[in-house]
């Protein structure tokens, strides 16, 4: 699924056991956009946007799309550490790190360990911890098409949807999703999306300032998660946006942005 | 020759309305245990239990289990349960497991206790055969699927080392931790009980047999994706500077014995339909496409020839017909006189070893069941013997997988062990 190739740059960035693509686009300070369970969406509308006044760096996670997979690596907080050590190594610091539904969780763990080279944090429908009220939908029951279709409150209205979830999917599309299936089954399968742990982690962000931004209908990770990172992490705020469901960056995409510029300007 | 008897031990209750080509159908991992009836549940447990043992008054060489979870085409969600049992009330036929599924037990020590204790009881006839299991049976136990070979090959590592090796000793593996490992149960069989492995899909599985020198089971495939596939496992075996046999290949299938053609054809078609199962060309049900991909239970690339055809019959379509499998001998069903020359066509084109016949599924009642064992007693397996010796069909409890050479008279069933680490 890959957008309008021109308006960003592609490379491939070198780790100990492979390489992992990173895209980069607009100039300003460097804001990092980690993805979900099933990989890159795509060059987005909100990609676009964000890079009108930043320096977007979207990466695709170690064994996600054309990544190498790092075998090694059996938890999300493995990812983390990979991440935190490349932005080290790119001498990055004073970042503003936003993280999707399984990447919001992966943003959190990065946090977490070093909550000092961020400037803000942004968690979208984040997974990551157990929610009290109900169950974070079953990605590895059920058909990526299905997760999918399920992440939209009202998907014939939504302008990108054709984009995220193809009438058709190409036998490629189809195959980038098994690849994002079997990547987050390696990292989450059990407990499923969720790191027991981590809501008293979460306390380590007391200086860090942190959004959560989520679609009030969201019928993949229950509000009630949300709830729980906004209370675990001081200060934090919780911003649901009405009408959509787990993908609002998509669904919502001017409330989405409206609110992640307010919050990071 | 080995000859061995299978049935899934079926769910069957006629009653509920569910199940198969003749009642309502059914979506895997969708069927309520609600409908269970323990009464029943009960019956069908001993009733399989008896068939086995008069199984074994009948000739048969082995007393076939496999083991599925949370599915009514199979009752054998703990085979060694049933095993034990059959340890004791059974006194010369081998137990076969194909087998305990290793990589859905986060604690293989209980495997290594449970298998020495039947090989005890049953003073030295198990044979222990490992899978790698459906989908469902990971979903059944939470077992990571994307870790399913890595689990597999460690814990078979694991079982043999505590099963060979004298405690205590530590284990500290990628999937499994042990600091001390000392069972007091050690396996009756020298050095531990033979290992089979059966499976339909994977490549990476069938080398690996080939590599541990480990005979190779296909289930209920067709005939010439079966050959395909055993010459994976002959070439394998070449590159180890060895020469693979009949010994080192086994072939499972539907084949009814009754005492007219009409009531056979009658009974064998009770094959395609009861409780809907998977391996049951013809009466799939309606398969579950989440779980055909289920994230890294197998590799996406490396499948046999014999893949396509499971996992398309997986696809819940009800591809093939009964008549299609009599056409394919995948089933074989009459009286002794026509069974018999179709079982040597099965012989002749895939020189086997062992031979596992599936009879007493589907919808077949006891009675069906027993007509068939008496026959194949009488009649069908005495030929069959007869077939294999002109064919040089040896069994590995004839003829040694690992070497080609024969083994003694008297320790026939003591010899398979296994020495190297897997490859991988």
């Amino acid at each position: 699924m890959s957008g309008d190739s021109s308006t960003y740059k592609e490379e491939e960035i070198a780790i100990p056991e492979g390489k992992f693509t990173m895209r980069t686009s607009g100039s300003g300070d460097p804001l990092l956009i980690l993805h979900g369970e099933l990989g890159f969406p795509g060059w987005r509308k909100y990609h676009q946007k964000l890079s009108e006044q930043y320096k977007v760096m979207a990466p695709s996670h170690p064994g996600y799309d054309e990544s190498d997979r790092l075998d090694w690596a059996m938890k999300v907080s493995d990812l983390a550490a990979v991440y935190l050590q490349v932005l080290d190594d790119l001498n990055i610091s004073n970042i503003k790190l936003v993280g999707f539904s399984m990447g919001g969780w992966l943003a959190a763990e990065m946090a977490v360990m070093d909550p000092g080279k961020f400037s803000k944090l942004v968690l979208v429908g984040p997974m990551g911890v157990k929610p009290e009220e109900g169950e974070i939908y079953d990605l590895f029951l059920n058909l990526a098409t299905d997760f999918l279709e399920e992440s939209f409150l009202n998907p014939k209205s939504v302008e990108e949807y054709s984009l995220i979830r193809p009438d058709e999917p190409s036998p490629e599309q189809e195959e980038l999703w098994e690849v994002g299936r079997e990547q987050s089954a390696r990292l989450a399968w059990k407990p499923y999306m969720y790191n027991q742990t981590l809501p008293f982690l979460l306390r380590r962000l007391k200086g860090l300032q942190t959004l959560i931004i989520a679609g009030k209908q969201d019928s993949i990770v229950p509000v009630d998660a949300f709830r729980i990172y906004n209370e675990s992490i001081p200060g934090s705020s919780l911003s649901l946006i009405d009408q959509s469901g787990h993908r609002p960056e998509i669904e919502k995409t001017d409330d989405f942005l409206k609110a992640i510029t307010k919050f990071l300007s | 020759m080995f000859i061995g008897h299978f049935t899934e031990r079926p769910y069957q209750d006629p009653k509920s309305g569910y199940f198969g080509a003749t009642g309502k159908s059914i979506k895997d991992l969708t069927l309520s245990n609600d409908i269970y009836d323990p009464m029943l549940g009960s019956e069908l447990y001993n009733r399989y239990l008896d068939e086995k043992i008069y199984a074994e008054e009948m000739g048969f060489d082995g007393l076939m289990l496999n083991e599925h979870h949370s599915s009514p085409f199979c009752m054998g969600s703990t085979v060694n349960v049933e095993a034990s049992i059959l340890a004791r009330i059974t006194n010369k036929a081998k137990i076969v497991l194909l087998g305990n599924v290793l990589p859905i037990w986060d604690d293989p020590l209980w495997l290594v206790e449970q298998l020495a204790t039947i090989d005890m009881i049953s003073k030295g006839r198990l044979v222990s055969g490992w899978v790698r299991g459906t989908a469902r049976e990971s979903v059944a136990h939470n077992s990571p699927p994307a870790y399913n070979w890595e689990r597999f090959q460690e814990a078979h590592e694991f079982i043999v080392k505590a099963w060979t090796e004298p405690g205590p000793f530590r284990w500290e593996g990628k999937h499994y931790q042990y600091r001390y490992v000392n069972p007091w149960v050690r396996p009756y069989q020298k050095p531990h009980p033979p290992i089979m492995l059966p499976g339909v899909v994977s490549r990476d599985s069938v080398m690996w047999a080939a590599r541990q020198r480990i005979p190779y089971i296909m289930l209920a495939t067709q005939l010439e994706p079966t050959r395909q596939s055993f010459e994976v496992y002959k070439e394998t075996a070449r590159e180890e500077g060895y020469e693979a046999g009949p010994q080192n290949f086994g072939y499972l299938w539907k084949v009814h014995v009754d005492e007219t053609e009409e009531l056979a054809e009658e009974v064998a078609r009770k094959f395609v339909q009861g409780p809907s199962n998977p391996f049951n060309a013809g009466n799939e049900g309606t398969a579950n496409p989440a779980l055909n991909k289920l994230p890294g239970i197998t590799s996406r690339k490396r499948t046999l020839p014999t893949a396509q055809v499971a996992t398309a019959n997986r696809g819940g379509q009800l591809s093939r017909s009964f008549e299609d499998q009599v056409s394919d001998y995948t089933i074989i069903s009459g009286t002794p006189k026509t069974v018999i020359p179709k079982i040597r066509h099965v012989l002749e084109y895939l020189r086997p070893g062992s031979v596992f016949f599936w009879d007493g599924d589907g919808a077949m009642t006891h009675d069906d069941q027993m007509r068939s064992l008496r026959l194949m007693g009488e009649e069908v397996l005495p030929a069959v013997r007869e077939i294999a010796d002109e064919l040089g069909l040896d069994s590995p409890f004839e003829v040694d997988p690992k070497t080609g050479e024969k083994f003694d008279e008297i320790e026939s069933d003591t010899s398979n062990e296994i020495a190297a680490a897997p490859g991988d």
